[in-house]
This record gives structure tokens, sequence and C-alpha cells, in this order.
């Protein structure tokens, strides 16, 4: 449509401003290597040969949250553990986005006790929850597809 | 200092720095940092290669390491209280998730202190079951070990390698429990329910294609001239040291000290099968690599004798209506079935008030349970000493002198896991 | 060389210590030996050293509280004769026995000696059971909390702290819960 149907195959595409962003935010979105117990270790599967990330562009996983996109807490947060996990959502820069991963990250999971929070939707805001515990590395992707959905949906009016 | 509200406070932004001064570290680190002349540098909860969030406390005198502070806590779930609150049966699940690397050992070792504390029996092929699964979940552990002690120095194609092997287990964990890891499996008096035609096949398969495996991992590291650099002389540990200490497992071995629980103290049928325990010499982190790869082989050895033992007859849970629940098939023609069945489900069955200590080979080391029962359906006290919690402990003693990039080598090979230490 | 044959721990402990081993007790297999707190290292490290015993390898030190639980039982009796109850669990490697070794703390002010000067393997275990059930002992280096965090208040393994559960939501109180429970925005 539009340009290209008329001037032949000059090998140019048209397309809207958000698509285009919303396609480069999506295709490298690089996550914090942020696993805090047994959820991390089928996040390192997912990472790993059977069920490669780096298909869906996550080939890095970052150390630090400067450079980090996506921030997949993976288990469970202590009281303790609630200030640090705080201050390095504050360190990301924008645009970030957060993937609570299991149970105990979306809700507390099998701990309702005194030293786990209940949720780290408590303390930072999430955009997608991934239910298990721990989770399939097949849920996790459905995951991150999930949120790569959720991003291509954003429009200019959310950005500002 | 981080402060308990902190779930309270939301989105406000709260003072994470330690506001501590170096005044409360004295005693702790040595004088030369209340002066400054050396730096106190923090490894924080946050960081690749601390295999969890494990925050170290360094005092560097340039690249050299005076002393460590090791800090941990940051995963502490209360799991111990939470038994508190449960029955017998239904906290199994909860002593998964310590040990996350290795969930069967520590259902394993839960149920072997109910079983000693309640006196309940358990079957021969229970027993050879058992086995089977420990093993299995030995080797599963100690390729998520070797790949990420390997990746974090740098060799990373020994990783991805590791978890090819590592998925083949976890399917048959799934064909078993149901579920890849945390599959609770183990029960008191047994084991949740029979292994499934489909396993046999996938066991054998992998005891014949696993070797080509370790070779593999061989052929990358075991010549390797920036392995040998990095691990040769290394974080060495004496044998007198490491008993003082509380150094258990194969990084004991390493050191030397011929102590494996599986041979001194068997419990579950180990007695009857065939195996050595590999042991190194200098104590250093190329030993304790070396033991783990041994391990691997008298692993396998293992399994195969337990699928050839493994008794065609038997039940693979105890026949004790009182602690075992009875197959659904029989609640249709027995009352009593229905009555046993009633009463584990909503009360549990009762221990005696007393207390029993259980002892099991992890793969990470010496793992134990102390149990406490009040004569009634929940236990006073569960208290787990995890291999983890001695070796962080131990670990300042190892790395003193060494430089910066050398700690990483030596977390690595002490195989800690901070949910096994801080549960 | 010649290894000196097994003695029974429970005799000599009697013969060199008299009265501080307060009671004895056999169950399922195991030996324990209830001492007076004063001499508590007194006897480990007897333990350690006398050849026939030589349990040279500490496993493990784990505290009970024996707090009334809901079944209503008194605590106190010669078995339990205080509130808090910590039992050293060693190991012999040469004639490859284990043994448990208890003493009891009082409820007001509860405190032991430590083990870690002469023990080092003792020192994360008794920081533990310092921070998780108040027990102080005396003479630790390092006095700090370790699983919890620096400013916490009380002793989570206390049978009198309570558990801390989050209410479970249901249908007629979910609204309060929600009004109540933070939630991150930003």
């Amino acid at each position: 449509m539009g340009i290209s149907s008329k001037l032949g195959n000059l090998g140019v595409v048209t397309t809207t401003l958000e698509t285009a962003v919303n396609w480069g935010r999506t295709g490298a979105m690089w996550p914090l290597l942020f696993g805090l117990a047994c959820c991390a270790i089928e996040m390192m599967a997912t990472q790993a040969s059977d069920y490669d990330m780096s298909r869906f562009g996550m080939e890095l996983n970052r150390a630090t949250p400067r450079q980090s996109d996506l921030m997949i807490v993976a288990g469970r947060v202590t009281r303790k553990m609630a200030p640090v996990v705080r201050q390095l959502y504050d360190q990301m820069a924008e645009p970030k986005w957060v993937l609570s991963m299991g149970d105990c990250a979306s809700c507390g999971g099998v701990y309702n006790n005194y030293a786990v929070v209940q949720g780290v939707d408590e303390i930072i805001p999430v955009d997608v929850y991934v239910a298990g515990c721990p989770p399939r590395p097949e849920q996790l992707i459905h995951g991150i597809l999930t949120l790569h959905e959720k991003i291509k949906g954003e429009r200019i009016r959310d950005w500002a | 200092m981080v402060t308990k509200d902190i779930a309270s406070q939301g989105e406000k932004a709260v003072e994470t720095t330690w506001e501590g001064s170096v005044e409360e570290l004295r005693g702790l680190v040595s004088e030369r940092a209340l002066t400054g002349e050396t730096m106190l540098l923090n490894m924080g909860p946050h960081h690749p290669s601390t295999h969890g969030v494990l925050r170290l406390l360094l005092e560097l005198d340039g690249e050299e390491m005076v002393t460590i502070l090791p800090d941990i806590g940051f995963l502490h779930t209360g799991i111990e209280k939470s038994i508190e609150d449960k029955t017998y049966e239904k906290a199994v699940p909860l002593t998964d998730r310590m040990d996350y690397l290795s969930p069967l050992s520590n259902n394993a070792v839960f149920c072997m202190a109910i079983e000693k504390l309640a006196n309940i029996d358990v079957p021969e092929r229970a027993q050879t079951i058992r086995v089977i699964m420990l093993e299995l979940q030995r080797i599963a552990s100690h390729l998520v070990w070797l790949g990420t002690g390997a990746l974090d120095m740098g060799a990373m194609s020994v990783f991805l390698y590791a978890f090819i092997e590592r998925e083949k287990i976890l399917t048959m964990f799934e064909m078993a429990a149901g579920q890849r890891l945390m599959g609770s499996y183990m029960r008191p008096g047994g084991v949740w329910r029979d292994l499934p035609a489909e396993f046999f096949p996938a066991v054998k398969k992998f005891v014949e294609e696993f070797p080509r495996a370790i070779e593999d991992y061989e052929t990358l590291l075991k010549e390797n001239p920036i392995w040998l650099d990095r691990t040769q002389g290394v974080g060495v540990l004496e044998p007198d040291v490491a008993l003082a200490l509380g150094v258990s497992g194969s990084s004991l071995r390493a050191s030397g000290v011929n102590w494996d629980i599986r041979k001194a103290m068997p419990y579950s049928g180990y007695q009857n099968y065939d195996f050595d325990v590999p042991l190194g010499e200098h104590g250093d982190v190329y030993d304790r690599y070396r033991v783990r790869i041994g391990e691997f082989w008298e692993s396998l050895k293992i399994i195969k004798q337990a699928l050839a033992n493994l008794p065609q007859q038997g039940v693979f849970r105890t026949d004790n209506r009182k602690f075992a629940p009875p197959p659904r098939a029989e609640l249709g023609h027995s009352m009593e079935a229905v009555i046993h069945h009633f009463k584990l489900w909503t009360q549990g069955f009762d221990a005696p008030d007393e207390e029993v200590f259980v002892a099991i080979e992890s793969p990470r080391g010496e793992i134990s349970c102390y149990l406490h029962g009040t004569g009634g359906t929940k236990p006073r006290r569960a208290h787990f000493k995890t291999p983890s919690f001695q070796h962080i402990a131990a670990m300042p003693a190892v790395s003193k002198g060494h430089l910066l990039a050398d700690m990483v080598a030596i977390i690595g090979s002490f195989d800690i896991v901070l949910g096994d230490a801080d549960r | 060389m010649q290894i000196p044959a097994a003695l029974n721990p429970v005799e000599e402990v009697k013969a060199k210590f008299g009265d501080a081993l307060l009671h004895h007790k056999e169950f399922r297999g195991e030996t324990t030996l209830i001492v007076n707190p004063d001499r508590l290292v007194d006897v480990m490290l007897f333990l350690r050293a006398a050849p026939g015993l030589v349990y040279n390898y500490l496993s493990d030190i784990s505290a009970v509280d024996y707090y009334p639980n809901d079944y209503g039982d008194d605590f106190k009796s010669d078995f339990r004769p205080e509130r808090f109850g910590v039992s050293y669990h060693i190991y012999s490697m040469l004639y490859n026995r284990r043994l448990r070794v208890k003493a009891f703390a009082a409820e007001e002010a509860p405190q032991l000696p430590s083990l870690t000067p002469h023990w080092p393997a003792a020192n994360w275990l008794e920081r533990e059971i310092a921070d998780m059930m108040g027990v102080k002992f005396e003479g630790h280096p390092d006095q700090r909390r370790l699983l919890m965090a620096d400013d916490w208040d009380g002793h989570p393994h206390r049978r009198d702290y309570p558990l801390g559960k989050e209410t479970v939501a249901f249908s007629f109180n979910i609204e309060d819960i929600q009004k109540n429970k933070p939630i991150a925005k930003e």
C-alpha cells in the first residue's frame, strides 16, 4: 500500500513510528541476570540448549541494571532482599519491564510467613505474571511472548 | 540500613546504602581497614558469580583479599518455622525448596527423620527406588555445578553441554514424580508412586549415553591450560582445618579425608552397592573438580546396580495404613481403608515427643535433619543443618591471601546454593 | 598403630565430670547426654580429645523451644529443666558413631558458653541460634544477626513468635485485604 505500490520494488517499507519502535524494543530485550531461588534454575534451563531464549532476542543476561531492559524476578523475595530489589529497579533505565516468574514472586507462593514478601508487586510494578512452581521453560517463554504482545500494543501517549 | 517495612512503602524509594561505619566491624576486619589502608568492597547480593543472593564484604589490599565477611539471609524463607505449622506429610513439599538443586535429597532426609521418629518401615523396593532417584539427582546437581562453575570462569560451552544432559534427567523425574524439579517424590514410608513403565528405557538409554558426555566435559576442561591455571593451587583447604570447620561432602574428600556417609553410615540400602569414593590430594579447586567428576562415574555404577537389583515384587510405600494412605481402589470396599484415609488426610499421623537426628550425603555435603516431635501430628522443631551453610562459613579461612578473581573460583568450587544456606 | 578400644561415653563423662552430667537417654539407637551448661565446653573438649571417644566432627547445633504448645503440656521435667534446649551433635570418625550433648538455657536471659573459640565449626551454628532463638552465646566473636535483617525485632524460631501469615482471601474479605495490601504503581 502507499508509496511502495506506486514506485515498485524500491526496497522501501512504510510503517508507523510506534510499530518500528516497538519492534525494536521487543526484538532485543536484554534481561537482568536476577535469579533468586529455584525459578532461577528454570530460567537458566530456558536460556540454555533445549529451550533457547536467544531466538527471542534475549541472547545475553546483563548483570548490571543499567544496561538491561527486562527484570525477571525469578524466585522468592524476602524482606531482607526487598530493598535491594527496589534499588535495582530504580537503577534500570527507561523503558523497563518486569516479569514476575513463579508463584513466590507473583503472590508469595507456598510461603505465607514473616520472611517472604507476598508478591513482588508490593514493591515494584509488574507487567506479566507467570505462574508455576517453578514454571516450565515453555511457560516462561509464553510469558515473554505475552510481554512482547503487550509491548507491541503500546502507543506514543503511553511513553510520555 | 535495611528496613523491614519496605513492603509497606510501595513505590517510595528507601535508603538502601549501608550507612554503618567501619567502627561496627572492629574485631571482624583487620586494623588496617579502620585507618583506610585497605579497602572494603561489597560483592553484593546481586552479582553474576555468587550463585545466588550472597553478600560478601571483602577487605582488599590492592587485589589481594585480607578478610572476607559473608552476609547471608537474603533468601531466608522461614521454612523451618512453616514446617512447625503443618503435619508431617504436608511439610514434605516445603523441604523441596531448601536446596533447590537437589530437592530429592532434602525430601529424603526429612522423610528418613520422620521414619526414624515414628518407627515407620520402608520396604525394599522403595529403598531401591530412592537410591536410583538420589543418584540421578546427584548427577543432575553436579551438572549444574559444572555448568555454572565453568561459566563463571569463562568456559561458556560447558554450561550449554551440561544442560543438555540435565534436561534428560529432568524428563525422567517428570515421568516419575510429575514435576521436573520440586517433585516431592519421597514420602514418609517410601515414595509417592511407583516408577512408570516408560521410566526404565529412559534410564537405560541415559546410562549408556552419559559416559560420552562426561568425556566431552573432560575434553573441554581437564587439560585446558586456562582451567588449570585458574584452579590449581587456588583455595587450598588442609584436611585438619576442614574437619575443624565442619566442611563435608566432596569438598572434604578433595582434601583427602575419606568420609562418605553412604559408606560410613549407610542408609536406604547403600550397603548393598559396590562403588568407590573418589579422593583428592591437595584440597584445591582443581581437586574438588576432579572429585565431583569422579562422582559422576560412581553414580552411574550405583544406578546400574540398583536397576539390576530392583525387586520386582514389592510395594513402593509402607503397608502400614496408620502412616501411608491406602490405594484408592481399596476405598470402594473396605471401611478401615476409608477411616485410615480420612484420619490421615484430616489430621495426619502422630509422632512421639522425642528427638531424632538423621544425616545423609547430599550432592553438596552432609545434610542433616534434627526432628523433635510433640506426640501430636505436627512437629515441635525441624532443624536442617545444610552443607552450604558451613561451607560459606568456611570460605574466609580458605580465601585469605588470594586475589579477587580467585574468589569466583573458590565460591564455585564449594558448590553452594543459597536456598540451602538460608532455608 | 594400635587403636584403643571404644569406650562408653556415658560412663566416661560420668567418671570425669560427676554431677555435671544431669541425665542420659537412649532413643532409637541415639544416646543423649544432658549436661550442666557451666561445664559444657569442658565436656565437649573432653569428648573430642579423650582416647576411646575421639568425637572429632561437629555435625550440628540445634535449639528447641519447649514453650507450652497447643496440647497444653507443661514442659518442665527431669529431662527438660528449662525452656530452651540446645543439642550438640558430634560424630566420631574413628569409631563411626554419633552422640548428642544437650544443655538447657533458662527463659529469662537465656545464655550458654560459646564453643567457637575452641571449635570453629560452631561459629555460624551458634550465631544462627542467637539470631533465631535468642540464646546468647558468651564469648562468641561475632554478635551480629545472621539470617534476619540487622534491625529486625524478635526471634522468629521461638514458639510464641507469630508465623506472620497474610489473611487468606475469600470473596467476603477480598475488598478489605486489597485496601490494606500495598501495591507499587511506579
